[in-house]
């Protein structure tokens, strides 16, 4: 069963004053089959722990661990963790010019499997796994995310995330600047992943809609770099109801 | 003084005011005391390394050539004419040293001609090729495309020379013309090269330069129109290894209204003193109204140690224009992409081969000669796996 352990996280960006703490002691689990939705007001640190989890060189870890089955993943490179089974769909995917989405899902693809796929079945795959998120078989020969909007962006994100098969996906504000449509197609690829065996999942996000169409094992609420306060679907509705008032005031 | 000379000097006054000249270009022309040996304080030599140069700007005689390896289809001819019949046919003439000398000193000049209404859809390929870098060359060459002609020329230079070079592309009216001048010369070749194209009324030109080879390479592509509504598209790329010069200079003279440039040179560098220049110049002239002109060039630095000159430049007599506008950029690997594609698993190694692909692949897709389009692909992607991989260093290859 794979698990992804945070405990105790700790971490700093350089900024012209000197460094920031930014997470100030985050404990998480997530097992194998849970859905783990992370909520904060702007500025709480929830991207900083999405992108210190797939190792982006900006974030320097303090202290803490952070494991994927036992595995110690800041040891890791950050194309070694992809490889060990992580997976980021970013907020803001970063355009590569004169790189076909084929060729990128293919390299990728080879990356994580240690292989080359079958050409045949892998073309069905790509074709069928683009069709699944309203993109058009054209959609491959574009170059990743150029020129994409930013519907594009996020469905290309969840078609790599069912394309790659990772076992534990971190989701940065994948619903942010989506429209009801896109909403729902992007979420049916995230429950369409759910549903296969044993996959974890950690939903960063700042608004409760998506939550309507992808439902949490588990709420957290994120105040000042750590989880304030964790609970079921009905702690998304309060806040939801309440706004992060409660949680703000309380950390002042 | 009579009045008649007066009268003569005030018209030729006013033809002086009317003939603007370009800071970068002067004007062109044959005699050999308007061209005076370098001495590397001049705003057009400041960037090349004269020394390197083994001599070339000396004027010594020499009756070595580049051999000539092609086959000519129907209907195009390839001959040897006489430096006056280069003239005659409208030679456009050298516009800095090494091409004066070129042209003084060859001793007669090739010409490639295609005549009005000619279709050749197979590229005429010219592959010059020097035995040595002992050998002092001089390259005289014309393009006469005829109007209504379409054709594609590739120049391929192989092997080792001290080579300077005149070649003029004169395109007829309504002719559609692609040049490719691929410079993958030997380690320690020198190449001095001038391409000055004439582009006729509603004519299209296509020139691309590939830089790869060579110690030190400079090339100019210039382009002037001979009628309105020309259009030209200058293409660029290069890869410049360790100790390399490749000096990259772009003039597009808008003498004639409603004309088009538009440029777009790109280059990576990689190893100790790999070093590039590119000048990139627009003259929009006062009778140039409704042009439309834009210029870009840029670089990829791969590793420490490199050096990247770039200085685009716009020089404009009259606003009445479509548009004109220039970008120039140089940078590192942009931490941002790597980091996006190694998040998918692809090592560090690979994600900069994919964004270095990525980088060519958008030019190389546009120079519109299929079989060297593949062979172009192959070269960049032979020159990153020769230095970019070995010369990561341990901590950024993490």
């Amino acid at each position: 069963m794979s698990t992804l352990e945070i405990k105790d996280l700790q971490v700093s960006v350089t900024t012209d004053d000197g460094p920031k703490e930014i997470l100030k002691g985050v404990t998480l689990t997530i097992g194998g089959g849970e859905t783990h939705a992370i909520m904060g007001p702007n500025g709480s640190g929830k991207s900083t722990l999405a992108y210190s989890i797939a190792g982006h060189p900006r974030y320097e870890i303090t202290g803490g661990s952070v494991t994927l089955d036992g595995e110690d993943i800041l040891g890791m490179s950050v194309d070694e963790r992809a490889r060990a089974g992580l997976f980021l769909a970013m907020q803001y995917p970063v355009e590569v010019p004169g790189v076909s989405v084929a060729n990128f899902l293919r390299t990728a693809k080879t990356a994580i499997d240690g292989e080359a796929p079958k050409l045949r079945t892998w073309v069905k795959d790509v074709n069928a796994g683009l069709a699944a998120m309203n993109l058009d078989p054209t959609f491959s020969q574009r170059s990743v995310n150029e020129g994409f909007s930013g519907g594009e962006k996020k469905r290309h994100e969840i078609a790599q995330l069912e394309l790659l098969d990772p076992k534990v996906a971190i989701l940065d504000e994948t619903d942010s600047g989506l429209d009801i449509d896109a909403l729902k197609v992007v979420s049916e690829g995230v429950n369409r992943f759910r549903g296969r065996e044993d996959k974890g999942l950690l939903l960063i996000t700042h608004y409760t809609r998506i939550l309507n169409y992808i439902t949490p094992d588990f709420v957290h609420v994120f105040v000042d770099g750590k989880v304030a306060e964790s609970g079921g679907p009905a702690l998304a509705e309060e806040l939801e109801a309440n706004g992060y008032d409660r949680f703000v005031n309380a950390t002042v | 003084m009579t009045v008649t000379d007066a009268a003569r000097e005030s018209v030729e006054a006013v033809l002086e005011q009317d003939r603007v000249d370009s800071h970068l270009n002067p004007p062109a022309t044959y005699d050999l005391e308007a061209w005076p040996v370098p001495t590397g304080r001049e705003e057009t030599w400041r960037f090349t390394p004269l020394k390197r140069l083994r001599g070339l700007l000396d004027g010594e005689a020499s009756d070595a050539r580049l051999t000539v390896d092609t086959t000519v289809p129907e209907g195009v001819t390839l001959t040897e004419i006489t430096g006056e019949q280069a003239r005659e046919l409208g030679e456009l003439p050298p516009n800095e040293r090494p091409a004066a000398l070129a042209a003084a000193l060859a001793g007669g000049a090739l010409l490639l001609d295609v005549p009005a209404d000619t279709q050749v859809e197979e590229p005429v390929v010219l592959r010059l090729h020097g035995e040595s870098l002992d050998d002092l060359v001089y390259g005289r060459l014309l393009v006469r495309v005829g109007r209504h002609a379409k054709v594609t020329v590739v120049l391929s230079h192989t092997g080792s020379a001290r080579y300077s070079a005149i070649t003029s592309v004169l395109v007829g009216d309504g002719a559609d013309v692609n040049v490719l001048s691929l410079q993958d010369w030997d380690d320690d070749a020198v190449h001095l090269g001038r391409d000055s194209i004439l582009v006729g009324r509603d004519a299209s030109v296509k020139h691309t330069s590939v830089s790869f080879g060579g110690d030190l390479v400079r090339t100019h592509a210039n382009v002037e129109y001979a009628g309105p509504g020309g259009e030209a598209e200058l293409l660029g790329l290069y890869f410049a290894d360790a100790g390399q010069h490749l000096e990259h200079r772009l003039f597009a003279d808008h003498n004639q209204p409603r004309t088009k440039s538009n440029v777009v040179y790109k280059g990576a560098l990689q190893g100790e003193k790999a070093h590039t220049v590119w000048i990139g110049n627009v003259l929009i002239r006062k009778v140039a109204e409704g042009i439309e002109t834009y210029e870009e060039n840029r670089n990829l630095v791969l590793t420490d140690g490199c050096r990247a000159d770039s200085v685009p430049n716009l020089e404009i007599e009259t606003g009445e224009i479509e548009g004109a506008g220039h970008a120039s950029a140089t940078a590192r690997f942009d931490d941002e992409q790597l980091f996006y594609l190694r998040s998918r698993g692809v090592s560090d190694e690979d994600a900069k081969r994919l964004v270095l692909h990525g980088y060519f692949h958008d030019l190389i897709r546009k120079v519109g000669i299929p079989a060297f389009e593949e062979q172009l692909a192959a070269t960049v992607e032979a020159e990153l796996a020769k230095n970019v991989v070995e010369g990561l260093d341990p901590v950024s290859a993490r």
